[in-house]
This record gives C-alpha cells, sequence and structure tokens, in this order.
C-alpha cells in the first residue's frame, strides 16, 4: 500500500505546474490572430497604466528647481539637460525619517506574517483531514468572515489593548496581534483548499502504515503544502506592508510605519513633488521586489487571497 | 499500556473519528499526559514572558522583532507538540474525539477573540453613548439616517458600489481578450505592466495621482491632467474639489480601478484559457462571428469567475477608505463610509456613532456573505 506513495505525491507538482501555466499564459489555441488594432489598443492601456507611476518615478530623481518649473515629461524629451540626482531619495529617507519607518515596516511585517502560519496550518489540516462533529459549520464561519469587514473590530480592540486595557497600542505587540488574528480565516481558508487538492490515498497509507496524525501533519502535509503556504505568506506580508488602517489607529505616529510616515511626507507638499516622490518610491521598493522575484506566488497568493475583509 | 486490541472500535461501524489502527490503547497513559500538561504550562508561561519582555524591556527593534519571531513560531511548536502528547495520552476512544478540536483550538481561539468577540461586542456599542457609558437606543441610527451629510456618503458609497466593481470587470475582461490574442511575449509583458500597481499600497497610489490631479498656481502644470488641459488652451482645474456631477468622485474612483483591473484580468485571464477549444470551434463553423462566439460561448462559460472577480471587488469598494483618507480627507463632497468610521473613532472618539456604521457596514455586506456561503456550499459538493 505504501507504494502508492511516490506515484500519488508525484501528481502534485504536475497539477501546480498546469495552474501556474494557465496564469502566466499559453493558451492552448495555437492560432493567435490578433491584428494591428489589437495591438495598439494594447499598447495604449498600457502606457495609460504605466504613466502615473512613470511620472512619480522621474519626478523623484528630479532637482527641485526642476520639478517645480516643469513636467515630468519634459525631463523625459531632454534626458541630457536635466540634472538628475539621488538627493531626494537622501532627504525622504535620513531627513524625513522614511529609513526609520521602514524598519518599523519590517518589524511589524515579518512577525505579523510567520506566526498566523502554525496555527492555520493545523486547523487546515484537521478541517481538511479529520472528522469531527461541528467541523462543516465552523469552516463555514470561517468562510463568512472572509467577507467580514475588520472595521467590526476596532471599537472593542482599542479597548482591549488601550490604557484601560493591556494598555499595549503603540506597541509592535498590538499590531502582530491584531494581523494575525485578522489574517487567520484567510490563511485556514487558503490552506484547506489547496490540502484538499492532495490525494487522500497519501493520509489512508500513512494511517496504514502507523503514522499518527501529528507525524503525518509534519512528514507529508506541511512540505507537500510550501505552495499555498509561500502563497499565503506572501500576500499577508504585503498586505501588512501595505496597511494605513491598522497602522494609525494601534501604532499611531509614534511608531510609523512607510504607509504612515508617506501620508505624513504628503503634508510636505509645499517643498515641491520631488521630496514626496522619493519618499512614495521608497515605501514601494519592498512590494516591487516581491513582485519582480515571485511573481508566480505573489499571483496565486494574491488571487486566492483577495477576499480579504 | 494495555494490549488489548479495541477490536469492537474498529470494526463497530462508526468508529472514532481519527482513530489510528495501530496503536491499541484502552487506557490513559499518564506519563504522558503529565509531560504534555507540564510542557505546554511551561510553553505557555515561556511565550507570555517572551512577549511580555518585549513591551517592558527596552530593546532595539530589530531584536524585538527576532525575539516575536521565535517565540511566536517556536511557541507555538511547542504548543501543539505538548497538546499532542496530552492527548496521546489519553485513552484511545477519548484521543480520537478530543484531537481535532485539539488541532484547531489556537487558530479559532484567534478568530473568536479577534472577531467574533468584537463583532457582537460593537453590535452592543452601537447602541450607547460615544464612551459606551450608557445606553442611547437607537439614537446613533437616527443620527446616521438624519443627518444630510451621512445622507450624503452613503449616496457616494452607492455610487461607488455601482461605478468600481463593473468598470473593473469590464477593463480586466477586455484586457485579458486582448492579450490572449496576441504572441506570448506580448501578452506576459502587457499583462505585467497591468498588473504592476496591485503592488502598490492605497497610499502610494494616492499620492501617485493626486500628482496627476495636481494644480499649481503658476503658469507652468507640473501635474498631468492639468498640463493637458492648458496644452488645448483651457483653464487649469482644481480636479479633486471639482465636485459637480461628482466628478472628483469619480476621479478618486479612477484610481482604485487602475488599481484592480490587473486583479481582474488574471483571473478573467486563466478562466478564458480553460474554456474549450471545441465549443468554440463549434460556433465558428455554425457561421457565429467573434462577437457572437465571445459572448455567447466565452462569457457564460467564465461566468463563475466574473462573479468572483465583481463580489471581491465590490467588498474593497464597500469599505474604501486609504485613498479618499489620503486624497481629500473626505472633503468637497467625497466622504465614504470607511472614512466617516475612522473620522468618528479617531478624531470625535464617537464609538457609538462609529459602531453604528460598522453595523451598518455589515448589513449591508450580508448579501454578499449569504452568497459566498452558497458558493462555497455549492463547490464542496462538486470536489
Amino acid at each position: 500500500m505504501s507504494a502508492t506513495t511516490p506515484q500519488t505525491t508525484a501528481t502534485v507538482p504536475v497539477r501546480s505546474r498546469s495552474k501556474s501555466r494557465a496564469i502566466s499564459g499559453g493558451h492552448q489555441d495555437p492560432t493567435r490572430k490578433g491584428g494591428w488594432g489589437t495591438r495598439v489598443a494594447l499598447i495604449v492601456a498600457c502606457v495609460l497604466w504605466t504613466l502615473p507611476t512613470l511620472g512619480l518615478l522621474i519626478t523623484s530623481f528630479r532637482s527641485k528647481d526642476d520639478a517645480v518649473t516643469s513636467g515630468w515629461w519634459s525631463a523625459l524629451a531632454n534626458p541630457f539637460s536635466t540634472q538628475w540626482t539621488f538627493a531626494n531619495f537622501d532627504a525622504a529617507i535620513f531627513d524625513n525619517n522614511m529609513g526609520v519607518a521602514f524598519v518599523n515596516s519590517i518589524v511589524v511585517a515579518i512577525p505579523a506574517t510567520v506566526i498566523p502560519i502554525m496555527f492555520a496550518a493545523f486547523a487546515a489540516y484537521a478541517f481538511t483531514f479529520m472528522r469531527f462533529r461541528g467541523r462543516d459549520f465552523l469552516f463555514v464561519v470561517v468562510v463568512s468572515l472572509l467577507v467580514v469587514p475588520i472595521q467590526v473590530a476596532f471599537v472593542p480592540m482599542l479597548r482591549l489593548f488601550g490604557g484601560d486595557g493591556l494598555d499595549i497600542i503603540g506597541q509592535f505587540i498590538a499590531v502582530w496581534l491584531l494581523h494575525t488574528g485578522f489574517g487567520m480565516p484567510l490563511a485556514i481558508y487558503i490552506l484547506r483548499n489547496y490540502m484538499a487538492t492532495l490525494p487522500r490515498t497519501i493520509i489512508e497509507s500513512a494511517d496504514i502504515d502507523g503514522a499518527t496524525h501529528f507525524q503525518t501533519f509534519w512528514r507529508l502535509i506541511v512540505p507537500m503544502s510550501v505552495p499555498a503556504l509561500a502563497a499565503f505568506a506572501i500576500f499577508q506580508f504585503l498586505w501588512v506592508w501595505n496597511d494605513l488602517l491598522i497602522a494609525l489607529l494601534f501604532l499611531g505616529t509614534g511608531n510609523p510605519v512607510v504607509t504612515v510616515q508617506l501620508q505624513q511626507l504628503l503634508g510636505r507638499l509645499g517643498e515641491g513633488w520631488q521630496l514626496v516622490a522619493a519618499g512614495a518610491f521608497f515605501t514601494m521598493t519592498v512590494p516591487l521586489f516581491v513582485f519582480f522575484t515571485l511573481q508566480r506566488f505573489f499571483v496565486r497568493g494574491l488571487t486566492a487571497g483577495s477576499v480579504k475583509g | 499500556m494495555s494490549t488489548v486490541v479495541d477490536q469492537d472500535v474498529r470494526a463497530g461501524g462508526d468508529p472514532p473519528p481519527g482513530a489510528r489502527a495501530p496503536v491499541n490503547r484502552g487506557k490513559a497513559d499518564l506519563k504522558k499526559i503529565v509531560f504534555g500538561v507540564v510542557g505546554l504550562v511551561v510553553t505557555v508561561y515561556l511565550m507570555v514572558t517572551a512577549f511580555q519582555a518585549i513591551v517592558i524591556i527596552d530593546m532595539p527593534k530589530l531584536v524585538q522583532a527576532l525575539v516575536a519571531v521565535v517565540a511566536g513560531v517556536g511557541g507555538s511548536m511547542l504548543l501543539f507538540f505538548f497538546l499532542n502528547m496530552a492527548v496521546e495520552g489519553l485513552p484511545q476512544r477519548v484521543e480520537g474525539r478530543l484531537k481535532p478540536y485539539i488541532f484547531i483550538l489556537p487558530a479559532i481561539s484567534f478568530i473568536a477573540l479577534f472577531l467574533i468577540y468584537p463583532t457582537v461586542q460593537t453590535i452592543v456599542y452601537s447602541f450607547a453613548n460615544d464612551d459606551s457609558t450608557g445606553w442611547v437606543g437607537l439614537q446613533n441610527y437616527q443620527d446616521i439616517f438624519g443627518d444630510p451629510d451621512f445622507r450624503e456618503l452613503i449616496f457616494n458609497n452607492v455610487l461607488w458600489i455601482i461605478v468600481v466593481p463593473a468598470a473593473t470587470v469590464a477593463l480586466g475582461l477586455m484586457v485579458a481578450v486582448l492579450a490572449d490574442k496576441l504572441s506570448e511575449g506580448w501578452e506576459k509583458t502587457s499583462k505585467s505592466i497591468i498588473f504592476l500597481p496591485m503592488a502598490i499600497s492605497f497610499v502610494g497610489a494616492a499620492t501617485i495621482w493626486r500628482f496627476v490631479y495636481d494644480q499649481d498656481t503658476g503658469d507652468t502644470q507640473v501635474g498631468l491632467l492639468n498640463a493637458i488641459i492648458t496644452a488645448v488652451g483651457l483653464d487649469p482645474v482644481s480636479w479633486l474639489q471639482f465636485s459637480d456631477w461628482n466628478l472628483n468622485d469619480i476621479l478618486l474612483m479612477v484610481i482604485l480601478i487602475w488599481l484592480q483591473v490587473g486583479f481582474a484580468m488574471v483571473l478573467l485571464s486563466a478562466a478564458i484559457k480553460s474554456v474549450p477549444e471545441e465549443t468554440l470551434e463549434a460556433a465558428r463553423i455554425d457561421g457565429a462571428s467573434e462577437v457572437q462566439t465571445f459572448f455567447r460561448v466565452v462569457v457564460p462559460q467564465i461566468r463563475g469567475t466574473l462573479v468572483t472577480v465583481f463580489i471581491t471587488v465590490l467588498i474593497l469598494v464597500m469599505k474604501v477608505f486609504d485613498v479618499v483618507y489620503v486624497m481629500t480627507n473626505g472633503e468637497f463632497g467625497t466622504n465614504v463610509i470607511g472614512l466617516e468610521f475612522f473620522k468618528q473613532i479617531f478624531q470625535f472618539s464617537n464609538a457609538g456613532l462609529a459602531s453604528a456604521i460598522v453595523v451598518l457596514l455589515m448589513l449591508a455586506v450580508i448579501p454578499v456573505l449569504i452568497y459566498q456561503v452558497r458558493h462555497f456550499r455549492e463547490e464542496e459538493a462538486n470536489r
């Protein structure tokens, strides 16, 4: 019986590969017959989608005088007569606290991403492979909570974490706990849906070989669920990194994260766009890095998790 | 430890869920239970101490993060290890029944504490005054529906709900279809470009677009939109304050559409690719035009994905906050529910009114929630 295990494990990577192909392109139809009209329409869409970001990116490298007196497109028209500079990044990161905010964001995002995973994985395993009373009801609760706006939690949590309660508002632990709680339904949902696609014969043969649930979980299910774990981790990391609302309410400006600091920096628009532009780009470096290096997991995490309330 | 094979348990028609064949125990293993429980207590104590230390001791931030990761991950592993050990010491019949609950307990506790308890508490607060010290009955709800400002922001939210999800799905579908017709290189490049804004935070996106909508007092306009307007000889416009025909609302919606079209495109593109080629061929042989084939053959087959994308964007839009907060702070008739909620807690410290706003938001979400649960049930039935 246990001889079936290697065969069935082999089907898993095949499945995930075909899934990723469907996401990243490659139609089964070999006749791609788009004419020039299609191409022009697509180019127009791409240009429209890029222009706003491009404008900010170019501005972040221009001197203040240039940025105030002429549009960013004029720098693009005469790239050699423009004075390109890194001074804006220097000013944003060191003089305007963006560097500290960057460290704060990392301190917030890494524990908030890692801590939920273990709890969710065990729960997902039980929901997938164990039968117990109330299982279906509890999972429907988890699915429902995916669409419930997290705002429902704020007033009671501000009380619980506030001065009359645990007094941890402004501390990192407040946001770690909140992100762990708010991310939990999504984590269970993603992991459980993935685990449900794993072949059941694996569990059965492990059972027959005398493995306990605890052993099956660690030795078989966790290693096989790595794509789903990665997808959740990336989604959660970016969600936490890009979050403004929880950071504003529970960390505030004492320990500003990048989103909070960028919002503060917007108050200094009077000094020209170049400083804000540099600050904005600095906050985007991490998400963009994730986007370009881990695009496949990134896409899977976003598509699986975008329903998060 | 008992050596009696629990034949009756195994063969009893309905074996206890999670029971395992080769472990044959009828009695409790006291040593395992004691070790498990002691280990559990020590683990929880250490975890609490570690997190307390983060709060109390003044340590560098990155050390705090490191302690949190080690205590959080290592602690949760040990927690499950000892929980599992304690349960395995119990008689097999009890173990099988208890174990699933042990596995879900920590996760469900987080959900109960951070989502379910506050939801109930928020409903209670919505009938109380601003610091929740006295009951006010339905006063908060009356305030909301009696105040013309509130009516305006609810109207704005409805506008967002009507425009953004539909526009996002339509544009996403368009890009997906166009990209599908071109070579793989074209497809990949264009999809990456359209998808890229998904990586950007709402605050970042708002910054990018504030630059587009920027208005300068001088002769030269550095904001893109006003530069175009002045180039064709018109006067520059203060776009974000231009509330006629809700134009400034629409301009804010453009930002969210810009962010979300990539998401719609990725899901719809995958759905379009999974439409069987034979159905398209059959339609073409029957003489259907490309447009007819698309609307009568492709669209019905990707309906499920269209609805999923629509609902996802809908939920996002219902609680939109960041974009409006950063762009206009709700001025010039652009206020929305998500922002008003934030203002009620953050600026006015009115817990009662803030709670009532969230309860309304929850009520608005209920139809979507019912659909979500039904959809999930259908999917489970087809598994």
